[in-house]
């Protein structure tokens, strides 16, 4: 006699588990390690492979040596996070600066919290933060990009990001039209020819990997849209009050890591809000504080302060944005 | 054309319609049948025939006495051998008819002409409604609630709708879809008594747009009825859920823990829309259904017009035997359906299917923890938060559920089917359901 497995409905499931989420999430990720590659050479290469081997290799052994439990690093959530992480340093960050923000990333953002779906702050985003706060003049030494196709260079020239020279320009009295001309222009913003950490270069390819996400339904609308959207309004508001000392909303868009944190860090599964309306909140809140932090912070980037504070925020964001439930508060016509 | 649809949340199964052109095959008539004397949500009938008894088709043989409770009727002519306790289809003992079939003959009220009856200008809500009563009509979607009952609409309230569910979205079921193909006319007039028998003037029939051909089909019919439209719906689960399909055709929403009636609204699945027509216009009471036994792996998926009491063994292998893969058998669809410990259990009123899982599919994919992804908030239909509510089953905080509206859950699945964790987010759900009902009741005492 043939036996039945019996268990409760659902009987079919969609095909699609967290390894195939987060391996989606580096698919994603992969024009934007090209163009970085193109830029900076072996460089790029060197600083994404030691990062995902370190995360992987950190978050091993802690499953097996301290945690105990059965491995996660087949979920490829590690493989995320030390793309992220290399995607947020500078090119030619001394290798073991990189080991460290591996282990602060893996072992205290995220497994300190019990690993994944536990951790409260974007692990690399913690490893970044960390690492420019403790090597402040590693972490803001950018390298010039040096196409490949210019041939092969070996002494590299470093330089400050389209929002260092801008940062520094107005704060030694500067008007914006009077910067401008040391800035790159939007074509080179969007291609990624200017200075700035690993992946945040290009938002061409930052945004043709996120298409290829929200296709797949990866990540969600919500908070890319309330966090562009908020950008762009509180940028715009400024910049119309006073253009000579604020600039244009579009090259906040195109500049920094501002892509790399909408669609890659801001959109991270555990550390942000799980409704509709808890998401657009988080958006929102985040494209705030990145405007508050560029425009008066001590720091020339905001995204991974305000991505992290929101963070911070998002349980108490579960708890005040409920989904709308179906038949609640109804008023039918 | 333009589709209507609900608005909060939905899956999107594959769809794995693969009988949706197999034509309705009358069933051989078994040797025996076993009839469960409760088949519908209510109270269980009692019995009004013995051992020995000679029985012919579409005979009384229990008798619903409680106010939601539904009339018995034999399937087959023959002689009543038991009256025992046996395995239905929840895996527990019931008391069940057993028949010994013996010829066809049919009980002589019914009218076998294949003839349709169109007249019904001399009905009166209150013959529908007993008629319905006296001939065991149920809701054949599934939830198997009498259908008399729903027609009489508590005072207070008054019907202005009636919804027909022509959606169908469960994967794999076809049964209505063919019924629809077959059986349009018939089912219009159905409709049409139910509209009388509510004292309604319009119904809407909603069909899901992946029958397109049942949608054409009985958009043309209806032209010919008075106050009946047809809606094309977009293919999204579960569009066929008595609230999303209100929301989507006439955009009410049913308050949460109220019944459509509340907004004026009737449901009734096409299948029953069917039975009617046959039990006000052919006096002939539920005692066939149409069942679709499919699966990748079976032979021949098959939509199947049987006798209830049938045992599902039977119907597997007229569609080709049960596949030497097989892992697991489910009645009813692949989202809300149940799994059958045995093929040795007969078919009721509320099957709408059968369907044959391969082994590889059967067990359950992994699970691992939350990554708090969302996936289930947005999914579900109802705008709640399953991995909250099953976090909260699981710790029996069942006020906590409580007020997360743990009772709002219809167990459609959605949130399970596309959890990337593959937790078992509704088995926790309908524990807490369980706990947080009985808590409720117990409050009222
Ligand atoms: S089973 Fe319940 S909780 Fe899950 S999606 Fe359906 S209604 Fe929502
Ligand atoms: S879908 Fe699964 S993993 Fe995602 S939040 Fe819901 S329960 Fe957690």
């Amino acid at each position: 006699m043939n036996l039945f497995t019996v268990s409760g409905s659902p009987h079919v499931h969609e095909d699609r588990s967290v390894r195939n989420l987060m391996l989606g999430v580096v698919l994603a990720m992969v024009p934007a390690i090209l163009v970085s590659v193109y830029f900076f050479g072996l460089g790029a290469i060197r600083v994404i492979l030691i990062s995902v081997a370190a995360c992987l290799l950190f978050e091993y052994l802690i499953q097996k040596y301290v945690m105990k439990t059965g491995p996660t690093i087949n979920d490829g959530s590690a493989i995320v996070t030390g793309v992220l992480l290399a995607f947020n340093v500078p090119s030619n960050l001394p290798i073991w600066i990189l080991i460290i923000g591996a282990f602060v990333s893996i072992g205290i953002a995220k497994m300190s919290f019990g690993g994944i779906g536990k951790n409260v702050f974007n692990p690399a985003l913690v490893g970044r933060v960390f690492l420019l706060i403790s090597f402040p003049v590693q972490m803001t030494s950018w390298p010039k990009p040096q196409p490949i196709t210019a041939g092969f260079v070996t002494d590299t020239v470093t330089g400050p990001t389209p929002l260092g020279i801008l940062k520094e320009g107005l704060d030694a009295g500067k008007t914006v039209s009077q910067i401008e001309p040391e800035l790159p222009s939007y074509v080179e913003a969007l291609i990624g020819n200017h200075g700035g950490s690993l992946g945040e270069m290009s938002a061409i390819a930052l945004v043709l990997g996120a298409i290829y996400m929200l296709a797949r339904r990866i990540i969600s609308w919500h908070i890319p849209t309330a966090y562009l959207g908020s950008v762009l309004i509180f940028s715009g508001i400024f910049w119309m009050i006073d253009p000579t000392h604020y600039v244009d909303p579009l090259f906040h868009l195109v500049t920094g890591g501002l892509m790399l944190g909408v669609f890659y860090m801001a959109t991270d599964y555990t550390s942000t809000p799980m409704s509709a309306k808890g998401m657009l909140v988080f958006g929102a809140g985040a494209g705030l504080l990145t405007m508050i932090i560029r425009f008066w912070g001590a720091y020339p980037e905001g995204v991974s302060f305000a991505i992290l504070i929101m963070n911070a925020f998002t349980p108490l964001i579960n708890r005040a944005f409920k989904p709308k439930r179906f038949g609640e508060d109804v008023k039918n016509g | 054309m333009n589709l209507k649809t609900f608005k909060i949340g939905g899956v999107h199964p594959e769809e794995n319609k693969l009988s949706a052109d197999k034509e309705i095959e009358v069933f051989p008539v078994p040797k025996k049948v076993y009839i469960p004397i409760s088949q519908n949500l209510g109270a269980p009938s009692k019995p009004v025939v013995n051992k020995k008894d000679q029985v012919k088709a579409g005979q009384l043989i229990a008798k619903g006495e409680a106010f939601i409770s539904a009339n018995v009727h034999s399937s087959v002519a023959g002689t009543v051998s038991k009256i025992d306790k046996v395995i239905d289809q929840s895996g527990y003992k019931r008391d069940t008819i057993i028949i010994d079939v013996d010829g066809d003959e049919w009980d002589e009220s019914i009218d076998r002409s294949e003839e349709i009856n169109r007249d019904i200008t001399h009905l009166e809500p209150d013959s529908i409604i007993k008629k319905l009563g006296e001939k065991g009509i149920v809701g054949l979607g599934g939830a198997t609630f009498p259908s008399h009952v729903k027609l009489m609409v508590p005072e207070g309230k008054t019907a202005e709708t009636l919804i027909i569910n022509g959606v169908e979205c469960e994967p794999y079921l076809t049964a209505d879809h063919r019924l629809m193909m077959e059986k349009g006319e018939e089912m219009l007039i159905g409709v049409s008594i139910l509209m009388k028998g509510l004292k309604v003037d319009k119904a809407y029939i909603g069909i899901e747009s992946n029958k397109p051909d049942a949608i054409a089909h009985i958009s043309n019919l209806a032209q010919k009825f008075k106050g009946i439209e047809v809606y094309g719906l977009k293919v999204k689960y579960p569009q066929g859920a008595e609230k999303q399909l209100i929301k989507a055709l006439t955009g009410r929403e049913v308050p949460s823990g109220k019944l459509p009636i509340e907004v004026g609204c009737v449901v009734n699945n096409v299948g029953t829309a069917f039975s009617v027509y046959e039990a006000v216009q052919k006096n002939k009471p539920l005692m066939e259904r149409v069942v679709t036994v499919t699966g990748k792996e079976l032979p021949k998926p098959s939509n199947f017009l049987v006798r209830i009491g049938t045992p599902v063994s039977e119907l597997v292998e007229k569609a080709g035997g049960l596949p030497e893969s097989t892992g697991k058998v489910v009645s009813g669809g692949p989202m809300m359906g149940k799994a059958l410990t045995s093929l040795e259990v007969p078919v009721i009123k509320g099957t709408s299917g059968i369907l044959v899982f391969p082994a590889r599919v059967s067990k359950r994919v992994p699970m691992q923890h939350c990554i708090r992804c969302g996936k289930c908030v947005t999914a579900c239909p109802m705008g709640l938060e399953p991995y909250l509510l099953s976090q909260l089953a699981q710790k029996e905080r069942y006020e906590g559920a409580e007020d997360e509206r743990i009772m709002d859950c219809m167990e459609c699945g959605s949130c399970h089917f596309t959890c990337p964790s593959g937790r078992p987010l509704l088995d926790y759900i309908r524990l807490g359901k369980n706990k947080v009902g009985q808590m409720i009741r117990n409050r009222g005492k």
